[in-house]
C-alpha cells in the first residue's frame, strides 16, 4: 500500500474546495452591496455557507460506491416526496414547491438535481456503454417522472436543471448522435402539439417568456432594469457599493437570481472575466475529476453534476443579460438563498467523494 | 503499478466517456465566449447609451387598472357601477420594520387584525416594488387623518380606486352575480401583468362570465420618483384601455312583476324572447345582497346565507333541478304525433288509473273519477294522467329520450352565464351506467307525466316551451345582447345563435299542440282557465305540478296534512301572443301547489305588463 495523501485521508479535494471558497467570498461582498449594506444579511448567509460546506465534507466522506447502491433508492424517496408535495405541501409565492417539516421547510425538487444524475449513472454504470436504445428509453422515463412532477408545481426553472443533470449523464455515457438529433427533433416536433392543448393564459404566459419586452409590468421589467445596471457599469464597473440602479431599489430581486446584473454594475466586464475564471476552474477540476474517476458510475455522474453546475451559470447569466426567458435560476454559490446553495455543496461533496477515495492494488 | 479494478470493457468506454467529457468542455468554451461578448456589447459598445438610461433612471413603471365596463338593463339603467374609495397602501420594498409602521398606523387609522391578517398574507405572495393593501374603504376624516401624518410614513400612501357597486342589490343577483378579490385560484387563471393593478375579478353570474371584456386592458406610466420612490411626477402615459360595458336583455318591469310574485317564496322564474333568445326576466328567490360579497363578506353573514333553508346562494333558474311534472305533456304529445304512435283524434279510456299487464300496482290519475274518453287535445287542456300513461308506455323510452332531448332536454341550454346544471332525461343507457339497472317499463309510464327520473332547470323549459312557440326553431338563450365600447361608442350587437331544429315538420302537429295549449289557457275546462279571463291577447300554457315525496298506494295527497316543504311544486309554462309567440316563460314556485293556482296567475301578470309594453312601443313608433 501506498502511503494516501492527505487530501485522500480527509477526502477533500483542495483545489476544488479553494475555487468554492474563493466564489463564496465573492457572493458575500456583493451581497453586502446588494442587500444595502445590511451585515445581519451577510452574517446569516455566511452561516448558511458554513452549514454547507460542511455538509459537503461530510458527504464526501462518503465512499462512492455506496452513493451507487443508494442511488435508487434516494430516487425513489425524491419522487416519493414530490408527490407528497403535490398533495400535501405549502405555496409559496403562487407555487406548490415547499414541505413543511415541523422544524423547517424544503424543496424535494431541489434533492432531485443531484438523485436523478445518480440514478441515471448508476442504472448505465454496469452495462456497456454506449448504451442500447432500450436503455435511453428507459433513462429517458426515469429523467421524464420527476420533470414533470416538478413542472406540475410549477417551477419550470427547477425542473429544466434536472432535466438538464439526467441528460447530461447519457450524454456523457455516449448516447449516439443520431439519437440524439432524433430526440431534439421529437422534442422540437412535440412543442406544437402541447401549444394546441394548452389554455390561452399558458400560452400567453409562454410569450411573455419568450419576449420580455412585451410585458413591460413583469418579466420585461426585470430585463429592462438589468440590461440598465449591467451597460451603465462599463468595462471597470462603478466600483463596491456604488452601484446606483440597485442601490436606488431599481433592480428587483437583487441580491437573489439577479445578483449578477449587481455584480456587473459594480465590477465591470473586467470583474465579469475574473468571476468566469473562477468557475471555469471549478468546472474543469470537476471534469478532470470526472476523466480520473476510477469508475464508469464516478465518471458519469462526476461529469454530469459539473455539466449541471455549468447550466446553472449560463442560464442564469443568459437570463440576467436578457438572451434567455427569465425562469428563475440563481447564480451557483452567489445569489442570496440557502436550499440551491446546499444542493450545489453536496454535489460538490460527491465530486470529492468520487476524486478522494481512490482503491489501489499493488502487484 | 498502479491498476483500476474494472470488469468490463474498461479500455474502450473510458474512451466514449473521455470523448464525450473534451467535448462538452469545448461547448462550455463556447457558451462561456457568447456570455462575455453579451457583456462586452452591454458594457462597452452600449456603455454610453444604458449610461444616459441609468441616470435618468429615477423613472419607474407603474400600472394603471382599467375601469370596468359597467353593465346596463335592457332600459338603459345601471346595474353594476363603479364607486369612487380610497384604501391605505404599502410598498413593501420601501419599509424596514413592517410591525413598527402598522403600530404606529393604528394610532391613527383603525386597522382591525383580519386586516393585518390579510395584509402579511399578500405580503408574502407579491414583489416588494409593488403596493399592498393594508385597508380597504377608508371613509373622509381617515384619509384626511393620513394626510397631515403622511411625512411620517414613507412608503405609505393613501390610493383612490373604484369599487363595484350593485344598486338593485339581491333583484339581480343571480344574473348578473358580483365580483370579489382576487384570490389564489384566480391568479392562477388569469394574466398577471394585465391584472398587476386590479383588486377583484368577477365571481359569478355576467361578472365572471363576461370577465375578459368587462376587465379592459391595464395601462400604464412612466413615472419619475425620488429616493424613496415618492412619485415626483408622471412622464409619460398608456391609458388603459376600459372594459366594455354590458347591454343585458332584462326587461327591469317584467324582473320586478317577477319578484314581487315570488316575495317570500322559494322558486325560480324566466321570461325569454323566443326569436332572439333575449331572456327577459331571470329570477331566483330567494336573493341576497351581491354588495355584501365585494370586499369579502363576514364569515357570520356568510354562514347564515350558507344554514339558510331557503338556500338563497343557490341559483334556481340554471341550477335548480325539479321534475317538469305535466309540463312535459305537450312535448311528448308531439314526440307521439311526429311517431305515428298517436293521431290527434285517437282516444284512450280514463278510469282514474291505469295498470301495466299482469301487475297490481294503479298508476293514478290526478282526477280520482278518471277523464272518460280522451284524445290529446283533451290530455293536454285537462292533464289527463292515464292517457300520458298509456301515450309513454306505447312510445317506449328509446323514442321518448330522442324526441325529447331535440327539445334540450337533459342538456346546458348553453346561456351566457357560468354553472348551468344539465338537469336529467333518463334513457335506459344513463340507467344502466349510473344506477347499473336495467329500465323498467313502470318508469316509462311516469315519465309520462314528468315523473320519476326526469329533472329540469326552470331555463330549460323556458327554452322548450320556446321552441314549441317557435314551431321547433331552437334559439339559445342569452343575457347580453350587446357591448358598447365607452370610448368610442361602438356598439357591437351580439349574434342571435340557432341551434339545430327540432326535426319535425308536420305543420298540423304544431298547430293541433299549440292550439290544445291555448285552451289550457282560453277553453272549456282548461286547467289555467282562471288567468286566460278577459285578455286582449291570447296565450297558450300548460300547468304542472310535481311531486316532492312519494305517496303511498292507498292514500291521498291532503293538503292540510302535509308539512310546507313537502307540498308539491307548482310549475306554469306558457308563451304569448299565440299567433306570433314574443314572449316564453317558466315558472316553478316551489312547494306552491298545483300549478294552476300558483304558478299560471303570475304568468298572466308578466304577460299583462309585457303586451301593454309592446303596445306602448307600437303607438309610439
Amino acid at each position: 500500500m501506498e502511503e494516501q495523501s492527505l487530501s485522500q485521508r480527509l477526502h477533500i479535494d483542495f483545489p476544488l474546495l479553494s475555487g468554492i471558497i474563493i466564489l463564496c467570498l465573492i457572493g458575500l461582498v456583493i451581497l453586502y452591496s446588494a442587500g444595502g449594506q445590511d451585515i445581519d444579511l451577510v452574517y446569516r448567509q455566511a452561516i448558511k455557507l458554513s452549514i454547507a460546506l460542511i455538509g459537503m465534507i461530510i458527504v464526501a466522506q462518503l465512499p462512492p460506491a455506496v452513493l451507487e447502491r443508494w442511488s435508487l433508492w434516494l430516487f425513489i424517496f425524491g419522487v416519493v416526496l414530490l408527490l407528497l408535495v403535490i398533495f400535501f405541501g405549502d405555496v409559496g409565492k403562487g407555487a406548490q414547491r415547499w414541505l413543511d417539516l415541523g422544524i423547517f421547510r424544503f424543496q424535494p425538487s431541489e434533492i432531485m438535481k443531484l438523485t436523478v444524475p445518480m440514478m441515471v449513472a448508476s442504472y448505465l454504470a454496469d452495462k456497456s456503454l454506449p448504451p442500447k436504445f432500450s436503455w435511453v428509453v428507459i433513462v429517458c422515463i426515469l429523467i421524464t417522472i420527476p420533470v414533470l412532477l416538478i413542472a406540475k408545481q410549477p417551477d419550470l426553472g427547477t425542473s429544466l436543471l434536472v432535466a438538464t443533470a439526467g441528460f447530461s449523464v447519457l450524454f456523457i455515457a455516449g448516447i449516439s448522435w443520431r439519437l440524439l438529433m432524433s430526440m431534439g427533433i421529437l422534442a422540437a416536433a412535440g412543442a406544437p402539439i402541447l401549444w394546441y392543448f394548452m389554455h390561452d393564459y399558458q400560452k400567453q404566459r409562454v410569450l411573455t417568456l419568450l419576449n420580455p419586452e412585451q410585458d413591460p409590468l413583469g418579466a420585461g421589467y426585470h430585463i429592462i432594469q438589468s440590461k440598465i445596471a449591467i451597460g451603465s457599469g462599463g468595462f471597470y464597473g462603478k466600483g463596491w457599493l456604488n452601484g446606483t440602479q440597485s442601490h436606488l431599489e431599481f433592480l428587483p430581486e437583487r441580491s437573489t437570481d439577479f445578483i449578477f446584473a449587481v455584480f456587473c454594475e459594480e465590477f465591470g466586464m473586467i470583474g465579469v472575466l475574473l468571476l468566469l475564471c473562477v468557475y471555469l476552474f471549478i468546472i474543469s477540476r470537476g471534469l478532470y475529476i470526472a476523466i480520473n474517476a476510477q469508475n464508469t458510475y464516478g465518471r458519469l455522474l462526476a461529469s454530469g453534476l459539473t455539466l449541471t453546475f455549468f447550466v446553472y451559470i449560463f442560464v442564469n447569466m443568459g437570463m440576467v443579460t436578457g438572451q434567455l426567458p427569465v425562469v428563475g435560476v440563481p447564480l451557483p454559490l452567489i445569489s442570496h438563498g440557502g436550499t440551491s446553495m446546499v444542493t450545489l455543496m453536496i454535489g460538490f461533496g460527491i465530486l470529492m467523494a468520487i476524486h478522494t477515495h481512490r482503491r489501489f492494488l499493488s502487484f | 503499478m498502479v491498476k483500476e479494478i474494472t470488469l468490463k470493457d474498461s479500455e474502450h468506454e473510458t474512451g466514449v466517456i473521455a470523448k464525450r467529457v473534451y467535448f462538452a468542455g469545448f461547448v462550455i468554451l463556447f457558451l462561456v465566449i457568447i456570455i462575455i461578448l453579451r457583456v462586452f456589447y452591454l458594457t462597452v459598445l452600449q456603455h454610453d447609451h444604458f449610461t444616459t438610461l441609468s441616470k435618468s433612471n429615477r423613472v419607474k413603471i407603474t400600472p394603471i387598472p382599467p375601469i370596468r365596463g359597467l353593465i346596463y338593463s335592457r332600459e338603459g339603467v345601471v346595474l353594476a357601477e363603479n364607486k369612487p374609495t380610497f384604501s391605505l397602501e404599502v410598498i413593501p420594498e420601501q419599509i424596514d420594520d413592517v410591525e413598527n409602521i402598522i403600530k404606529q398606523l393604528k394610532a391613527i387609522i383603525s386597522i382591525e387584525d383580519k386586516d393585518i391578517e390579510r395584509f402579511k398574507k399578500a405580503l408574502k405572495k407579491q414583489r416588494r416594488f409593488e403596493n399592498v393593501a393594508l385597508r380597504y374603504n377608508l371613509n373622509e376624516e381617515e384619509v384626511a387623518l393620513f394626510a397631515v401624518n403622511r411625512h411620517r410614513f414613507p412608503g405609505v400612501d393613501v390610493v383612490a380606486g373604484l369599487n363595484r357597486f350593485y344598486p338593485l342589490g339581491e333583484k339581480l343577483v343571480h344574473t348578473i352575480g358580483y365580483v370579489g378579490r382576487i384570490d389564489e385560484d384566480d391568479v392562477k387563471q388569469l394574466n398577471a401583468s394585465n391584472y398587476s393593478g386590479t383588486s377583484h375579478i368577477g365571481k359569478l353570474g355576467i361578472e365572471k362570465s363576461y370577465e375578459s371584456l368587462l376587465h379592459g386592458e391595464v395601462g400604464y406610466q412612466q413615472v419619475e420618483v425620488n429616493a424613496q420612490g415618492r412619485v415626483i411626477r408622471v412622464l409619460s402615459r398608456t391609458p388603459p384601455k376600459p372594459g366594455e360595458n354590458l347591454n343585458l336583455t332584462i326587461d327591469l318591469s317584467l324582473q320586478q312583476i317577477a319578484i314581487d310574485a315570488l316575495k317570500d317564496k322559494r322558486g325560480a322564474i324566466v321570461a325569454m324572447d323566443p326569436v332572439n333568445g333575449d331572456i327577459l326576466t331571470f329570477v331566483s328567490s330567494p336573493g341576497y345582497d351581491p354588495n355584501k360579497f365585494v370586499n369579502g363578506i363576514d364569515s357570520k353573514s356568510y354562514k347564515a346565507l350558507l344554514s339558510s333553508k331557503d338556500k338563497p346562494l343557490i341559483n334556481r333558474v340554471i341550477r335548480g333541478k325539479y321534475p317538469p311534472g305535466s309540463t312535459i305533456k305537450p312535448f311528448l304529445g308531439m314526440v307521439a304525433l311526429d311517431s305515428g304512435v298517436r293521431q290527434f283524434h285517437d282516444e284512450s279510456w280514463c278510469p282514474g288509473w291505469y295498470s301495466l299487464k299482469g301487475h297490481e300496482h294503479r298508476y293514478r290519475d290526478w282526477k280520482k273519477q278518471g277523464h272518460g274518453h280522451t284524445d290529446l287535445h283533451k290530455a293536454i287542456t285537462q292533464s289527463c294522467d292515464v292517457y300520458f300513461y298509456i301515450l309513454a308506455y306505447e312510445l317506449g323510452i328509446d323514442r321518448i329520450f330522442e324526441g325529447l332531448s331535440q327539445f334540450g332536454f337533459g342538456k346546458e341550454s348553453g346561456i351566457d352565464i357560468d354553472g348551468e346544471a344539465k338537469g336529467l332525461l333518463p334513457s335506459q343507457e344513463w340507467k344502466r351506467k349510473a344506477l347499473g339497472q336495467a329500465w323498467y317499463p313502470g318508469e316509462t309510464l311516469i315519465m309520462g307525466i314528468g315523473q320519476g327520473y326526469a329533472l329540469s332547470t326552470p331555463l330549460q323549459l323556458a327554452k322548450a316551451t320556446a321552441s314549441l312557440a317557435n314551431r321547433g326553431d331552437v334559439v339559445r338563450p342569452r343575457l347580453v345582447s350587446s357591448t358598447s365600447n365607452s370610448i368610442t361608442s361602438d356598439i357591437i350587437t351580439l349574434p342571435v345563435i340557432h341551434e339545430d331544429k327540432v326535426a319535425i315538420n308536420e305543420k298540423d302537429h304544431w298547430d293541433n299542440i299549440i292550439k290544445s295549449m291555448r285552451d289550457v289557457v282560453h277553453g272549456a275546462g282548461g286547467t289555467a282557465w282562471r288567468s286566460g279571463l278577459n285578455t286582449e291577447y291570447e296565450f297558450a300554457g300548460k300547468t304542472g305540478t310535481a311531486q316532492v315525496i312519494g305517496i303511498a298506494q292507498d292514500k291521498e295527497y291532503k293538503k292540510e296534512e302535509i308539512a310546507e316543504e313537502f307540498q308539491d311544486h307548482a310549475l306554469f309554462i306558457a308563451f304569448a301572443p299565440v299567433e306570433a309567440p314574443r314572449i316564453a316563460v317558466a315558472i316553478i314556485v316551489e312547494n306552491g301547489g298545483g300549478g294552476s293556482k300558483a304558478a299560471a296567475p303570475i304568468a298572466r301578470k308578466i304577460f299583462d305588463e309585457f303586451m301593454k309594453n309592446e303596445t306602448d312601443t307600437e303607438t309610439k313608433g
